[in-house]
This record gives C-alpha cells, structure tokens and sequence, in this order.
C-alpha cells in the first residue's frame, strides 16, 4: 500500500527574500563593511563573507561551541547571532588571538599539551578558554572542565585542552589548587 | 650525541600553529571567486518514490540558479563500476539524484544552486516535493531469522575463519558455562567538521576539488568514473580534515553534488551538509551478538562461539570483521564463529573508528567477564589462564605480542591487585564504585604506498605523499621519520600531504598510515640518500669514496661513516659545492610479503576502568582509566597519547553515550543532531593513563609500527561495562548503559 504524500503550491509565488545591505563590522581590531542580507550568520558573515575561516561551522545549531568568538570580551557562539546585531560590538576571531609566528599564551599552550587533534574544534575551545580567563571564573580543574564543556571535540583532546587552559591559569597566578 | 634523532621522542605538532590559529584550511575554507552555494533537500520518507520536484517556485527567486534533482540530471555514467570506489561492498553503491526511487529516510533529493549560501537554504527549505510513500522495514529485530552471509565484501573483509572442535559439544558437556546477547544502537562519526566540498572551476571541464576526505585518489577514482572527466582534469585536494573517524573513507554525496553543479554552471561552487545531514552518510550497524562460553574445571576455555548479525542497506552488502577477533584473542579449541547481515531501509553503514572490532570487542570481552564470574576467577587472571601464544585462526605465531605485559603494566598502575571479586564490595555512600577490565586486539596492516623527496641546495628537504591528516598526525609523524633519515632537523623538512598531484598514498584509515606513508617516506629518503651518497663520492678525495649505502649515516646534518664517524661531508656544503641545485628521488613502499607470511600481524592492549554509580540514580561517571599498549614503535609519543586519550574517549562514549535512535514508526533517526545524539564533553573526562609498553617488531614493517588509532578505542567500552558490573551486580548487555538501564 502506497500513500501519496504532496504540499500545498505556494499561492501567489514565494515571498522575495530581503535584500542586502552595507553591515559595518569591528573584527579584530579592523573596520569591515560587508554587504550582507539581515538573515545571515555572524558565523556566516565571518566565514563566506570575511573570509575569515578560522571560527568553525560544526552544527549551526549552537550544540557544539566550534563558532565560538568573543564579542567584546564575551563568548559566544557566532551561528546563533545575525551579523546585523553587531555593527557596534568589539568582536574578535581566533585570528584576532595571534598568529603563528606570533602565539597567543592559550594558543601556544594548546600546542604544547596537544590539546586537539584534527584542529577544528580547536579555535572554538581557545576562544571559549580565552572568554574563561576574561570571566575570571577558572579556579579550579572541575570548574575549568565544566565551563569548558560548552565546546565539544570529537577527537576527545579534553585531557589536553584542560592541562593547556590550567598552565595559562596558573601562569596568571589565579589556579585554587 | 645526535640531535636528528626524532622518531620515538615527542616533539608537538607540526602543524600546530596552523590549526590553533584558525589558519590550517579545511575543504570549505578555499577563497575562490564567484562562488555559486548548493543546499541539499532530503527524502522525509523512507521508501517509495519521488514522484514530483516543484523546482519551478523556487526558480522564480531572483539569484536562485538551479535545483538538480533526478528529473533534470544529465547523463552520468551507467554502469555499477563506474560509482565504486575503493572501499565499495559488494552490491550496487548509491547513485545520488539518479533514479526517483527512495532506499532511505534522509536520501538526498535535490541540490538547490543559489548565489549565496542564505538563498540556497532559503529555496531549499521551501521546495516541494511530492511523494509516493510505502511501507518500510528499519527494525533489526524483525529480521532475527532473516541473516544472511554475505556474498563478497569489501577491502580487509575476511569472513569468520572456519570452526575448529566440537563448541556445542563442548559447551554443553562444560559444568560452568555462559550463554548472553549483546547488542547496540546505530552510531554515527559525526566529526566536528561538517562534509563539505569546494569545486573551483578551472574551465573546460577542469577542476580541483577541496574535499573532505579520507582518500583523495578514492575521491578522484570516483568523479573521473562518475562524470567521465580525465585525471588531468580532476585534481582532488585535502590539507586538512576535521576528523573523519571513517566517514571520509569513501566519497561522499556532498563531493557528487558539487562536482555535478559545478559542471553544469561552469562555476565554481561549495556544497555543505548540515548536522542533521551528516545521519544520512554512513554510520556504525545496529548489531545484535550472541555469545556462549565454557570453561574447564581449570578455568581454560572449553568452548567459545560468537555469531553476530548486523543490519545493511537494500543496495549494498557493508561488511565488516566482527567475531573474527575472538578466535584468536584467546587460546581455545573449540571455537565457532558466525557472521550475517540483514536488510533493512536504511542507508549503507559505513566503517566507524575499529570497525568491527570496536562492535565485537565489547560482545566477547563483556561476556569473559560474565564467564570469569561463572567460573569464580578474577577476570584478568581468567585472562591469563587463556593466554592464546599464537592466533589459533591462521594457526600462526605473532610476529610480536606484548599483551601480558600491557595486562601487567597496566594493573600495576590501576592497583587491580586491590580489587575485590564481589560485586557491590566498595561504597561510599550512596556511591558504589566499580573496577573492570578488557582488552582489544587489532590487525597491523600495510597498504601499498608512494612518497617523493627532493632536497635544496639550502639543505631544505620536501617530502610529498598523497596521504591525510585527519588529526592523527600524519604531518609530523612524517616529518620525523624524514628527518630521521637524513639526518636534518626537523625545522628543515617540510612534509606535505592531501594532494592528487602528489604520489600515491593509500586511504588514511586501518591504522595503516604511519605503517605504509611512513615506510614509503622512509624509502624516498633513502633512495634520495643513496643519490646523495654518490654525489659525495663524485668529490675530489671523498672521504667515503668506496662506501655501500648501509655502511654510512646521516646524522646532525652530516652524511658519515658508520665505523669511522669522523669520515664525513656535511650535506649542506656537499650541495652547494656540487654545483647541483636539487637532488630528487621517488620510491615505492609495499609490505614484505616473504617476511610476513608466516605471522599474525597484531596490535593489542589492556584497559582497567573504574566507575562510580549513584546507587539513587543510576547515574555513571568514569573516575579513572588506565590504556596499556603494545603497538610496535611509538612515532611520537606526544601524538601518540593523544589518540589513545580519544581512543579512550570514544570507548566511554559507546559505553555510556552513543547512539542513534531510529523512529521506526517514520524509519528515521529522531536524535539526529549534536544536541541529541550524546558524546562525551570536558566535564565527563576521567583520569586517564595512558602506557606504552615496549615492542620490538621487524616483521611488520621496517620502522616496526603498527598503529594506534584504532587499538587505543578497544577494550575500553567493555572495561567500563564490566565495572559498572562490579559496582552494581547488575550485567547490562545492551549499550549504551544509560540510568534507566541501571534502575
């Protein structure tokens, strides 16, 4: 037995999508205008329209902390904010943290426990760590862990990322043991 | 003192500022101009028919280009051959967008071309599309009796090793003996990044394709045979992946439909799967196991049977080594093993990190710890007791099996011998703490592979070989072995990888790279050394003048006399006095077949777990976990422990986590995103330990490896099953061992 499964047409034609507009960004220090429709990603306008790869699409759905960048000292996850929200905000990408000849602490920390594998959870859980430090709330390896946790990695490299997040930490003097 | 001596120490990765910079560039990362977006539409259904695609509506969108679907997409290839690729099982592979027929719930339907990503999801979400929908068969259960062999399988399948004895006779003439089914969910790799490709346009149906793939010429095979397009014409490229796990082993539907758009708007062009389409790719079976076991009064093994039955899709007949395994992981004469698929409306399942193994693994090793019970041992000094000195399936020796030690050193630093027999012994509280053990075994494989080397006169070494980085640590492991071998730093060895272009390397999975590239690395430097050699004896009162190859060295920058260490030339100035600007060498790596024959080629290790169970809740936490080794040569001891940490916690996500629910009502997997579908995060990590015991191997291969990625996951699922055991008294048989199973 076979069922038929249809929709209705769409009466009147599909409703035109909005058109773009000149969006003025701050990113990493530098002034950006982009010409973005209303409905794109931050992630999205980083990504295809900044051409700034280095912030990661895992889901899209903010379940996996990969797009994680900081706006203005903050992390958040960049897929579930619209780039048009941010024309006044400080925002800064993995790319904004160092380079690599020239290593942010976290970042050279992450290389030192090898703290990833594939690399592309990695700009995600910097960023987030780099957002932990800004909160001041890394005491501890259980709080480090758990507000770590936000930011998953397939390779399973949490080992790592929490020995790179404590020697930061504790190079800071603010480790409670 | 030689400071080139790179292989086994642990220098980082050196791609590493790459990666923690967000400047290593992934297939969806490659700037290429006039970029033109696919979003793929998926069958809500799981058979029946596509019976109409309202591409007009969503044509009318200004800056909407095309919807392919398979009303509209032009002749491709006709014959099954033409879409295999190396890793296809026997049957007929998908054809996306071929035929109106639905085979699976979530089967690509139709490609959306816009000129941004937004209007492509924008159309995409609104295209119609009308069905014919009928009845569907996704439960396993309904197929029990149903099994079949398969008739041929895919590359590395071996079907079950003929049985040895009388097991059933065994078994039931056996006092204590177990009889238990084993089963679990689907899973699915779901690597961080998500399948994307990027097919820039060259012109006259030329392109380079920027994949995510496990395997560039698998990829390359595949699009010359489906769109007729000549090598030349079809550069494939894969710097870096985003983890694969299996997943990019064989070509993806995501790398057809870009190559397809791509082709027919002479354009360049980007197609990305979403998370909830990464469930549609390929995914571990849904497998049920059936195990009995049978001890002698002296806690020997009288009888060991293991038959497994795993499901496979309408069109494909996916294999895998399941039970294999257990013929040979343990001494006993009387063994059975059993393999069968089963057919159900679901996509193909496709190798998942340990395939096989890591599904076996847990069926025999969970069910040696019932049977320890059974017999009233300790479960690793049941291990002991069963102790195979050689694979009793091939009836060969192990080239080298360090497993007691990995039993030992691992005990050791976990404190087994502390550990009570009885279950419910340790309590805190409303805290029952368990300990459990297993152990994996896994094959040591090398794959046919090329590498090229070429050496400036500024003493800077090139190595190419076409194989992947997904995480492993190709990039440096290679570099070291360069290094090594011609005796530079390594700051002086660039290595790179991912490239048609370059010499052929085989599919980055099996565990095989470090065995096969690292081999062929190894003799693109030697042949490029014995050049090197000749070069110096070419100089006026060369001090190696009458030397053979295997009597010099390169060491610290310097090509010597092995006996006479003071005989040399320093590479460099060679060189530039020999007037040449480059010296190059190309070589062929295969595994010695003349060697190898007369062995079992084998990884092993041991894992000791403890878990802690909320007696209330029936909530698990793994408070610590030791991962003993024994995989010939350790590369690099960093990278190394990293892939038996992920091992480990992949292991703990299939215990606890990991598992596709399929809706059987619709046929379609409900938890079919990141939130859902459960992995591990930071807070969940334990303790772990991660040992290397020492194993000298020169039967696998020249550099003595034989592989970690795989290995470091086994073991780990069952030790941490069998500890929840020992917390609780309570034998869970289905994983993952989630609290309601516990309550």
């Amino acid at each position: 037995m076979s069922q038929l499964l249809t929709s209705a047409p769409h009466r009147g034609g599909l409703p035109a999508p909005v058109p773009t507009g000149p969006v003025r960004l701050h990113i990493n220090g530098e002034t950006r205008t982009l010409q973005l429709a209303p409905w794109t990603s931050l992630l999205d306008a980083l990504r295809e329209y900044a051409h700034l790869t280095g912030t990661k699409k895992g889901c899209d759905h903010g379940q996996c902390g990969a797009c994680t960048v900081l706006v203005n000292g903050r992390r958040i996850n960049s897929c579930l904010t619209l780039a048009v929200m941010h024309e006044d905000d400080d925002i800064t990408t993995i790319e904004g943290l160092g380079t690599p000849d020239n290593l942010s602490p976290l970042q050279q920390a992450f290389v030192d426990h090898d703290a990833f594998q594939c690399g592309y959870c990695t700009p995600g859980q910097i960023c987030s760590a780099q957002g932990l430090l800004n909160e001041g709330r890394a005491h501890s390896e259980a709080e480090i862990k758990e507000l770590m946790s936000g930011n998953l990695c397939r390779c399973g490299a949490y080992t790592g990322i929490l020995n790179a997040v404590q020697e930061v930490v504790a190079a800071q003097g603010e480790m409670v043991k | 003192m030689s400071q080139t001596d790179h292989i086994g120490k642990g220098p980082n990765r050196v791609d590493g500022p790459l990666k923690v910079s967000g400047t290593a560039h992934y297939a969806g990362e490659f700037n290429v101009p006039n970029l033109a977006y696919g979003y793929v539409v998926n069958s809500p259904i799981a058979k029946g028919k596509v019976v109409q695609v309202h591409a007009d509506e969503v044509l009318a969108l200004p800056g909407v280009l095309a919807v392919y679907s398979h009303e509209n997409v032009p002749h491709l290839a006709w014959f099954d051959r033409s879409y295999k690729d190396l890793l296809a099982p026997g049957g007929s592979p998908f054809r996306p967008l071929h035929s109106p027929d639905i085979t699976f719930n979530q089967q690509p339907v139709a490609l959306v071309m816009a000129e941004t990503f937004e209007l492509a999801r924008y159309a995409a979400a609104l295209l119609r599309v009308d069905y014919e929908q009928e009845k569907h068969e996704t439960n396993l259960e309904t197929k029990r009796t149903e099994g079949y062999l398969p008739g041929g399988g895919k590359l590395g399948y071996a079907p079950p090793p003929p049985p040895r004895g009388n097991p059933e006779k065994a078994w039931k003439n056996a006092d204590q003996k177990i009889e238990a089914e084993y089963t679990h969910g689907a899973q699915h790799h779901n690597p961080m990044e998500l399948f994307t490709s990027t097919v820039e346009w060259l012109g006259k149906d030329k392109i380079t394709v920027y994949d995510k793939t496990q395997g560039v010429f698998n990829v390359q095979r595949y699009l010359t045979g489906v769109f007729g397009l000549s090598k030349d014409n079809c550069r494939v490229v894969s710097q870096f992946m985003g983890g694969g796990f299996g997943s990019g082993l064989r070509p993806q539907y995501s790398v057809f439909m870009a190559t397809l758009a791509a082709l027919e708007l002479k354009r360049s062009v980007r197609v990305t799967l979403t998370r909830q389409q990464m469930f549609s790719i390929g995914h571990r079976p849904n497998t049920l196991q059936f195990v009995k076991l049978a001890t002698n009064p002296d806690g020997s093994l009288a009888s060991l049977q293991h038959h497994a039955l795993h499901e496979t899709s309408l069109f494909e007949d996916y294999t895998e080594n399941v039970v294999n395994w257990s013929g040979m992981q343990y001494q006993c004469d009387n063994v059975k093993l059993g393999y069968q698929l089963a057919q159900l409306d679901v996509y193909s399942p496709q190798d998942m990190r340990a395939p096989g193994a890591a599904t076996g693994n847990p069926g025999i090793e969970i069910a040696m710890d019932e049977m320890a019970y059974a017999a009233g041992l300790d479960p690793l000094e049941f291990r002991f007791r069963n102790y195979a000195e050689r694979d009793q399936n091939v009836d060969k020796p192990f080239s080298s099996k360090k497993l007691r030690e990995c039993y030992r050193e691992g005990a050791a630093k976990f404190g087994w011998d502390k550990r009570p027999l009885e279950p419910r012994s340790m309590r805190e509280g409303h805290l029952l703490t368990g300990w459990g053990m297993a152990g994996g075994v896994w094959d040591a494989m090398q794959m046919p592979s090329r590498a090229s080397a070429r050496i400036t006169a500024d003493g800077r070494l090139l190595v190419l070989s076409g194989a992947g980085e997904n995480g492993a640590g190709t990039y440096t492991i290679m570099t070291q072995i360069a290094a090594e071998t011609l005796g530079l730093p390594l700051e002086a060895v660039t290595f790179e990888l991912g490239d048609t272009d370059q010499p052929q390397a085989p599919l980055q999975g099996g565990s095989w790279t470090a065995a096969s590239v690292g081999t062929a690395v190894k003799n693109a430097c030697d042949a490029l050394g014995e050049k090197l050699l000749k070069l110096a004896q070419k100089q006026k009162d060369s001090p190696l003048k009458d030397a053979d190859y295997d009597e010099v060295e390169f060491v610290n920058g310097q090509l010597r006399l092995r006996r006479d260490p003071d005989r040399a030339v320093v590479l460099r100035d060679l060189l530039q006095a020999s007037g040449v600007t480059q010296v190059e060498a190309e070589s062929t790596a295969l595994p010695n077949m003349l060697k190898q024959n007369g062995y079992s080629l084998h990884s092993h290790n041991a894992v000791f777990a403890e878990v802690q169970v909320d007696e209330d809740l029936g909530t698990v936490r793994v408070t610590r976990v030791v991962n003993a080794v024994a995989a010939g040569r350790i590369l690099n001891r960093k990278t190394a422990r990293s892939q038996v940490l992920g091992g480990v916690v992949w292991g703990l996500s299939m215990a606890l986590m990991e598992e596709t629910i399929m809706d059987h009502k619709f046929g379609r997997y409900v938890n079919h995103n990141y939130a859902e579908y459960h992995i591990p995060v930071n807070a969940d990590m334990p303790h772990i330990d991660v040992l290397f015991v020492h194993e000298d191997d020169d039967i696998v291969n020249p550099l003595g490896v034989k592989g970690i990625g795989e290995v470091g996951m086994l073991g780990v699922t069952a030790a941490i099953a069998n500890a929840i055991f020992h917390a609780t008294g309570k034998r869970v048989r289905d994983l993952p061992i989630m609290l309601d199973k516990l309550l």
